[in-house]
């Protein structure tokens, strides 16, 4: 009598855990196509159109000669180009991380405006002087140099 | 010659390793202990051999020993010794010496001190910790040998990352190791007890306190590593969602629904095929977190390995092993018989319950952590971020305090579910109060963070009510210990909520003289002065404070330039007060005689950290609290066994 209950009880107990799992990658994929937020390098834009309705990542490299400061003194504008011919017109406003600079490699995520110039929410910091976006690995480009 | 015997004590280590190994597996069979006499002293000299070889790298690096090739590449005579130490581990091949001492000290110890579980079981314990162990002394000895003389011997090293050049480096990675070992440990438990068919309440005795451990390192390795982030980075932030921080929050969760299934296991005698199963997880999931970052596959300060050899190396032990792990569990729980029977509305239910929730959120984190990796193999590149994150697993965690409130509230076996509801409508009325009063008084308050701050209110309040109407001096240490862990995790939800809910932030190009206002706090630019430490120069922003009427004080931001290697960092000025946070940065200049500042106000941010301590000290509590059980319950044989008396005893 209680040996059966007891199987009864794991035959319920292991279904609610396959069922809770089931739940939880079906929330999640399906969460997925309105949350993560697409990779686009300079020549995506180009091929793929610009995305409008939702918040997106870029990356490329800082075009060497692009940066300029606002007279607000908190906002950038900067050039990201790759090995394309395709750039993206980037506009920021915040402290840009530590390593970011002309020449280097960048992420960003943030919104494109309709006129095309990305408004970045957000510049990922790389954490050091070897790091690479693992999106642009692949892409040959140069890695930062450090400042020695 | 240091690195000699360095090397040589992990070969010898690895040698043992292999015969523990061996000699276990040939021996573990139901019923026979023949064996246990030779295996026992081969685990705790393995340990030796272990701590041995890593004590002698630490050697290295305290000398500077310009000869070996990881003390080049990752130190410099003038960093403090401080680093120099720590920056044994602060690396590829240290941490994961690290990692495999830990390991062999862990089952050294397991050898000594374990005398509960039945002696066969103890045979494949041991046998499954060497197997586990074998892997990484190959992987260290034939891809990563830290020892490595280098061929030219330079003038100096080239130093550590600056941003590793903290104290929170110090003890942060051993922490999470420590962790991610004792799991390993539980792991082998269960391995033990499946071989032997022994899965049963000794078996969850004897597994207890190592879950408990590695919980305890897990939530003070993530405590820290939060914190770490917050106040080093300077962004502002504590979590990410950054693929390692996930890598160590999903062994949490797995862990963190072991230690309420063994406690079930271990009471009522329930759960066992569940239990097990959840220990296989547990270390999986710590084998895909040291996979993670430790492969490379991430890029991030975490991962020093970006040789495509090692990745692969450790991805083959990860498939053995977990693909091992599995393929025993399936072949061996049909002979894992049914535990008791329970009612759903029961401590059990409650337990059961808070087993699904873990499961979800954790299978969420990993597919958010993986799945970019997965599309990045089909050529779609997209990053899975917070927004994602935080809506997918932030209903699951909410459920999950709440139902962590009511459960030890409940009566194992068997409860009513209206006597609960008349217990927690005080609470739960006054969660609906919080709600009603964010929304009047601050109505631009997101969702989330509404029902994060009045969930952890009432959740708050019932997780200290286990505690009413007992005599507090003789309430059991494990009860402590679990409505302190509780608490904690109610206090931590608090401090998130509010830090999401209410932060203040200004951002201004400052000139010299400039104030700006901030929350409570006003704030003057007095200009920027240049300061220098022992390996760094830097430029600090004299910020003038003060808060209403009060007195002044003095916050200095600063933007740093390491030498070797020659780096530049931000470092954060914080000034804690009771009730929160305020956190300076500084940036460049503007080109027009100003500097950039960034000010932010965080309201009662700190409780996150202080709840994830409270969270670790309370496991320790609650360790204490066992440990000093079955010590008397071996000397005294108390008249009855409280673990198997119902109520409210047997809590934790």
């Amino acid at each position: 009598m209680t040996r059966t209950k007891a199987k009864t009880q794991r035959l319920v107990l292991l279904s609610l855990a396959v069922g809770a799992v089931l739940v939880a990658i079906f929330l999640g994929m399906s969460a997925m196509s309105s949350q993560a937020a697409l990779f686009y390098a300079p020549g995506d834009v180009q091929k793929m159109g610009l995305p409008l309705d939702r918040a997106v990542r870029i990356g490329g490299m800082v075009k060497t000669g692009s940066l300029e400061r606002l007279p607000d003194g908190v906002t950038i504008r900067f050039i990201v180009h790759d090995d394309t011919a395709s750039t993206i017109p980037v506009r920021f406003t915040g402290i840009v991380p530590n390593l970011f600079r002309e020449g280097s490699g960048m992420v960003a995520e943030g919104r494109f405006e309709p006129d095309g110039t990305f408004v970045a929410s957000e510049i990922l910091a790389k954490h050091d002087e070897n790091y690479m976006p693992p999106q642009l690995a692949g892409q040959n480009m140069h890695k930062s140099d450090s400042l020695e | 010659m240091i690195a000699e015997a360095g090397l040589a004590a992990l070969w010898f280590a690895a040698a043992l390793s292999l015969l523990q190994m061996g000699l276990g597996w040939a021996a573990v069979r139901p019923g026979n202990d023949n064996l246990l006499r030779l295996v026992r002293p081969l685990a705790v000299a393995q340990g030796i051999l272990a701590a041995v070889s890593f004590l002698a790298l630490i050697w290295l690096f305290l000398e500077t020993d310009l000869s070996v090739k990881l003390v080049v590449a990752n130190s410099h005579s003038d960093k403090p010794w401080l680093y120099k130490f720590a920056g044994a581990w602060g690396n590829h091949e240290g941490s994961m010496l690290l990692w495999v001492t830990v390991l062999a000290v862990a089952g050294g110890a397991v050898a000594l001190l374990e005398r509960k579980l039945r002696k066969d079981t103890l045979i494949g314990t041991l046998a499954a910790q060497a197997t586990i162990s074998l892997g990484f002394y190959a992987f260290l000895l034939f891809a990563s040998n830290p020892f490595e003389r280098s061929p030219v011997i330079p003038l100096d090293g080239q130093g550590l990352n600056p941003l590793l050049q903290d104290p929170g480096l110090a003890f942060h990675p051993p922490t999470l190791y420590f962790g991610y070992v004792g799991i390993s440990v539980a792991f082998s438990f269960a391995v033990g007890a499946l071989v032997t068919r022994d899965v049963g309440r000794d078996f969850a005795l004897a597994m207890r306190p190592w879950v408990l451990g590695a919980w305890i390192f897990l939530t003070l390795g993530i405590t820290a590593g939060s914190y770490w982030a917050y106040y080093e980075l300077g962004w502002g932030g504590w979590w990410f969602w950054d693929p390692v921080e996930n890598a160590s929050l999903m062994p949490w969760l797995a862990a963190t629904a072991l230690l309420h299934s063994v406690t079930v296991l271990a009471t009522r005698d329930a759960l066992r095929a569940w239990t097990v199963m959840l220990a296989v997880v547990a270390f999986s999931m710590s084998m895909i977190g040291t996979f993670l970052v430790r492969s490379g596959i991430l890029t991030s300060v975490h991962a020093f390995a970006v040789d495509p050899e090692r990745g692969f190396f450790i991805l083959i032990l990860l498939c053995v092993y977990i693909g091992g792990a599995l393929a025993l569990f399936a072949l061996r729980i049909a002979t894992v018989k049914e535990g008791a029977a329970f009612r759903i509305v029961s401590r059990e239910g409650a337990l059961v319950l808070n087993n699904l929730l873990l499961t979800i959120i954790l299978c969420l984190v990993m597919l958010g952590t993986l799945y970019p990796l997965l599309t990045e193999a089909f050529g779609t590149k997209i990053s899975v971020g917070p927004p994602w994150f935080n809506i997918v697993s932030a209903p699951f965690a909410l459920l999950l305090v709440v139902f962590m409130g009511m459960g030890p509230l409940l009566k194992w076996r068997k409860d009513d579910g209206n006597t609960l509801l008349k217990r927690v409508a005080g609470p739960l009325l006054l969660g609906g109060a919080t709600a009603l009063l964010i929304a009047i008084v601050a109505p631009d308050v997101h969702l989330l963070p509404m029902l994060g701050l009045s969930v952890a209110v009432p959740v708050g309040l019932m997780s200290l009510m286990p505690l009413l109407g007992r005599n507090l001096r003789r309430t059991p240490l494990i009860t402590w210990g679990m409505v302190a862990a509780h608490f904690g995790i109610a206090m931590s939800l608090a401090g998130m909520a509010s830090e999401s809910a209410f932060s203040k932030e200004v951002l201004v190009s400052a000139r010299p003289g400039q104030v700006s206002e901030i929350g409570p706090f006003t704030v003057r630019f007095d200009g920027a002065e240049p300061v220098a430490g022992q390996n760094w120069t830097a430029i600090a922003g004299r910020l003038t404070v003060r808060r209403g009427e009060g007195e002044e004080f003095v916050m200095l931001p600063e933007a740093r330039m390491f030498s070797d290697p020659v780096t530049a960092t931000s470092e954060a000025a914080i000034e804690t007060h009771w009730d929160g946070q305020l956190y300076t940065v500084i940036g460049e200049p503007d080109g027009q005689g100003g500097w950039q500042l960034r000010l932010w106000w965080k309201p009662a941010v700190t409780l996150i950290w202080f709840g994830g301590s409270l969270v670790a000290l309370g496991g320790l509590i609650a360790l204490i609290g066992r440990v000093l059980r079955r010590r008397s319950a071996r000397r005294g044989k108390a008249a009855a066994d409280p673990e198997v008396a119902p109520g409210r005893e047997a809590l934790a």
